[in-house]
């Protein structure tokens, strides 16, 4: 198993599962609302042209959220093949 | 309240189809309104089952019920202070574990729920199958599949509901294990809730402990008010709860909270609800693939100025049509009541005071129209919230949002707009503060009213480079719009920037379903509440640039030099154009004893730093009825008769050739006319919008003091430099 590392790192097409939720207070509700909570799987679909924010996929829909909001989240990313 | 019918409350994400349910339901038989207070809006219809008559309300899209958003207060505060008699749940079958988030929160509040697993249409063509009956046995609720778009399964989801709603009790809260920390806390509290009945008229008991866990302010705030000493109480095992949680597993109740409702679903999930036997071709692979456009680094922002550009152009394009053909009709209201009636204050009153004013009320509605439709097919479509993602970076940085970029384009952002769809156009963003923030600094921009005044004074003054200087114009309006709100967002509307993280929905063909009616009823508010006030205050603007007039001294001055006009000219062109003369000079003498000129005449010593003297006051002055009238108000002023903004070649001479306009003091103008309160109309919007006259006069004083700052500063740098 690897170490988690933050969300931000992750490319465009990566995948990961979602290790731990740093953010407290109204981000972290919304955040956990929308389903970005511990064990979740995520993939990285783009990146919006100024490369901020973030688009991705998770439980079959597409979420985004701004770097520094991607912050408070580590993933574990997927082992390539 | 709803005693006598059946009150059934449409709860749902946004985006899982519950507005076309709520629309397929009602029909035309609905109300639009707004939660008092607040801009949320409140849709309530009405629809007929087994002759039955059912009261529907359509609550706001949320995706949770904790305090997170004004959505979510109001979507809570309907379902436990109104009680519905059921509530019907709708669900996009194809994001079925977020969506049985909210359900899952429903029950836990004890609301008898049925589901309607919609979108099923889209589902099973993702190859998901979703076995709707094991769901219901799981969960307990009944379940109907539904495609709201077609209509299929609505009915029996609405029967199901119904049924619920007559069962003499209610159902008992749904209970799920948090984990051992937070239900031995849950414990210790609901019998002190139960026992003092702390807030449990409206609530279940151990609901209002699980809120007091996740620390939710609506509900502490309400237990405060309610009973101090309970609410500390409950609070002091809340926090040894959440420092044992911080000490052995580094988290805190509401992650813990979330964490086991996630998990709940999950688990409900993997007993055979779901077969998901997705392969490629699915809807989000082909949202995906748009995106790659869409989105894309280069292309995106290319076809979105593009889509910007077309939704600005149709707006003010098509809205011509209609706008021309109130113009005739109005026109010739005018036409007919000028030969009507004698002349006197009366048929003033009437021309110039009621009948524009109402024109001027009407002229706005096929530009709000348009837009509202517009929009509406943009935000179902799904591109609206691609527009935020794609222009968040650059608002944000002035405390907006990537959605304010459309009310300012429509307010002018393109050179030609107008503040009053564009002001409306807000309603998309749904963070309070950018959507203020928004609607304070949009009338900052190039609306269609302001380009005569622009066209008039680079005509003269710029001759050479008339296009850069309007495109320089257009650029001060957006510059000073975004750093505007970046000053009110750090001060004024200060707060904590609410996060971004929004559902980009897939692509779908927007429904026009329920948009109509919905954009009438906009119209009508607007008719109805702004129309009644700007016609009042039109009345009053009326009064103030006629009253008190000149002396009948003056008049008869006037009176006897036309006598002797008439006495000396033979018959003849010469005669007319002398008499115009007279009549001219009368009505500039007339501007000028009003209550607009003394005022205008009073200010000149104030206003002189900026290069201006009291005819171009008493224009600026008559500008806050609507900008358009700054022209012909300069006109009357210079004892031309009535000008025509657009054919004005004499005003232009006389100003050309008039010592007192330099280029200092016609830079001032042209950027006082940019930035000086905005009309009246707009103001009277804004008050609509924002809920609140403070806004609104906060506005006309703000961008009066700005524009006054800014017109000094270029008229005194110009003429320092011109030395």
């Amino acid at each position: 198993m690897t170490t988690p590392v933050s969300l931000r790192t992750l490319q465009a097409g990566q995948a990961a599962t979602i290790a731990t939720v740093g953010a407290a207070g109204e981000l972290g509700r919304r955040i956990r609302d929308m389903g970005l909570v511990p064990g979740a799987q995520v993939e990285v679909v783009g990146r919006a042209p100024l490369k901020d924010p973030v688009a991705l996929r998770i439980k079959g829909f597409t979420l985004t959220l701004r770097n520094n909001e991607a912050d408070f989240i580590t993933v574990i990313p997927e082992q390539k093949e | 309240m709803h005693s006598d019918t059946m009150f059934i409350a449409i709860a749902g994400n946004p985006n899982a189809g519950k507005t076309t349910a709520f629309n397929k339901y009602t029909g035309a038989r609905q109300h639009v309104g707004n939660y008092p207070g607040i801009t949320v809006e409140k849709k309530e219809g009405q629809t007929m089952l087994h002759g039955k008559q059912i009261s529907l309300i359509d609550l706001p899209g949320t995706y949770s019920l904790t305090a997170y958003s004004l959505e979510e207060v109001v979507a809570r505060k309907v379902l436990a202070e109104e009680k519905p008699g059921a509530v019907l749940n709708v669900l996009n079958a194809g994001v079925l574990e977020r969506n049985l988030y909210l359900t899952v929160q429903l029950l836990e509040m004890g609301m008898p729920v049925a589901i309607a697993l919609n979108m099923m249409d889209e589902a099973r063509n993702q190859g998901l199958q979703i076995n709707a009956v094991r769901l219901a046995e799981l969960i307990g609720v009944p379940v109907v599949s539904t495609v709201a778009r077609t209509g299929e399964g609505l009915e029996t989801a609405l029967e199901a509901a119904v049924t619920l709603a007559m069962q003499p009790t209610r159902p008992a809260p749904l209970v799920i294990s948090y984990g051992q920390d937070v239900d031995e806390a849950l414990l210790a509290m609901t019998p002190i809730i139960e026992e003092h009945q702390f807030l449990t008229t409206h609530y279940p008991a151990r609901w209002i402990a699980l809120k007091y866990l996740e620390h939710d302010e609506d509900i502490l705030r309400q237990g405060l008010a309610a009973n101090k000493e309970i609410s500390d109480l409950l609070s002091a095992k809340v926090s040894t709860c959440a420092k044992h949680l911080e000490a052995t597993l580094r988290t805190y109740p509401e992650a813990v909270i979330a964490d086991y409702r996630y998990g709940y679903i999950a688990s409900l999930l993997r007993q055979g609800v779901i077969a998901d036997t997705r392969n490629q071709q699915n809807r989000i692979a082909y949202s995906d693939k748009m995106d790659r456009v869409l989105t894309h680094q280069i292309f995106g922002p290319l076809l979105m100025l593009g889509v910007l550009y077309a939704m600005y152009f149709i707006t003010f394009k098509l809205g011509e049509y209609p706008a021309e053909w109130l113009g005739v009709a109005f026109e010739w209201l005018r036409g007919v009541a000028d030969a009507a009636l004698p002349e006197g204050p009366f048929k003033s009153l009437l021309l110039s005071g009621i009948i524009d004013g109402v024109g001027g009320v009407l002229g706005f509605v096929p530009l709000i129209m348009i837009m509202f439709l517009l929009i509406a097919m943009l935000e179902d479509s799904g591109y609206m919230a691609r527009v935020a993602y794609m222009m968040d970076r650059v608002f944000r940085f002035f405390g907006l949002h990537g959605a304010s970029v459309m009310p300012f384009i429509i307010s002018g952002g393109i050179a030609g707009g107008c503040a009053v769809p564009g002001i409306m156009a807000a309603r998309t963003l749904r963070s309070p503060r950018k959507r203020l923030a928004t609607i304070l600094t949009a009338p900052f921009m190039t609306c269609g009213a302001k380009l005569p005044v622009f066209l008039l004074f680079v005509g003269i003054f710029f001759e050479k480079n008339q296009t850069l200087v309007m495109f320089m114009l257009s650029l001060t309006g957006w510059a000073v719009a975004l750093l505007t709100a970046r000053l009110l967002r750090s001060s004024l509307i200060k707060g904590e920037a609410t996060p971004f993280v929004m559902e980009l929905p897939p692509y779908r063909l927007p429904t026009l379903s329920g948009v109509v009616i919905h954009t009438w009823e906009r119209i009508w508010e607007y008719m109805r509440k702004a129309g009644t006030v700007i016609l009042a205050i039109s009345v009053l603007l009326w009064a103030g640039m006629t009253y008190p007039g000149i002396s009948d001294e003056a008049a008869a001055t006037f009176t006897s030099k036309r006598t002797a006009i008439e006495a000396t000219m033979p018959e003849g062109d010469a005669r007319k154009d002398a008499l115009f003369a007279v009549s001219a000079e009368e009505a500039s003498a007339a501007l000028r004893a009003s209550a607009a000129g003394r005022i205008g005449t009073f200010l000149e010593p104030i206003t002189a730093p900026a290069g201006f003297d009291w005819k171009t006051n008493i224009a600026l002055i008559a500008g806050i009825a609507a900008k358009e009238v700054v022209i012909s108000t300069l006109g009357t002023a210079y004892s031309l008769g009535e000008v025509d903004p657009e054919e004005n070649t004499t005003l232009a001479d006389r100003i050309r050739n008039d010592s007192n306009w330099t280029k200092a003091n016609a830079v001032a103008l042209l950027l006082f006319t940019l930035l000086y309160s905005p009309c009246l109309v707009t103001l009277v919007v804004i008050k609509q919008e924002t809920g609140s006259w403070r806004w609104s006069a906060f506005s006309f004083f703000f961008n009066l003091g700005l524009a006054f700052l800014v017109a000094v500063a270029a008229n005194q740098i110009l003429l320092l430099a011109a030395r």
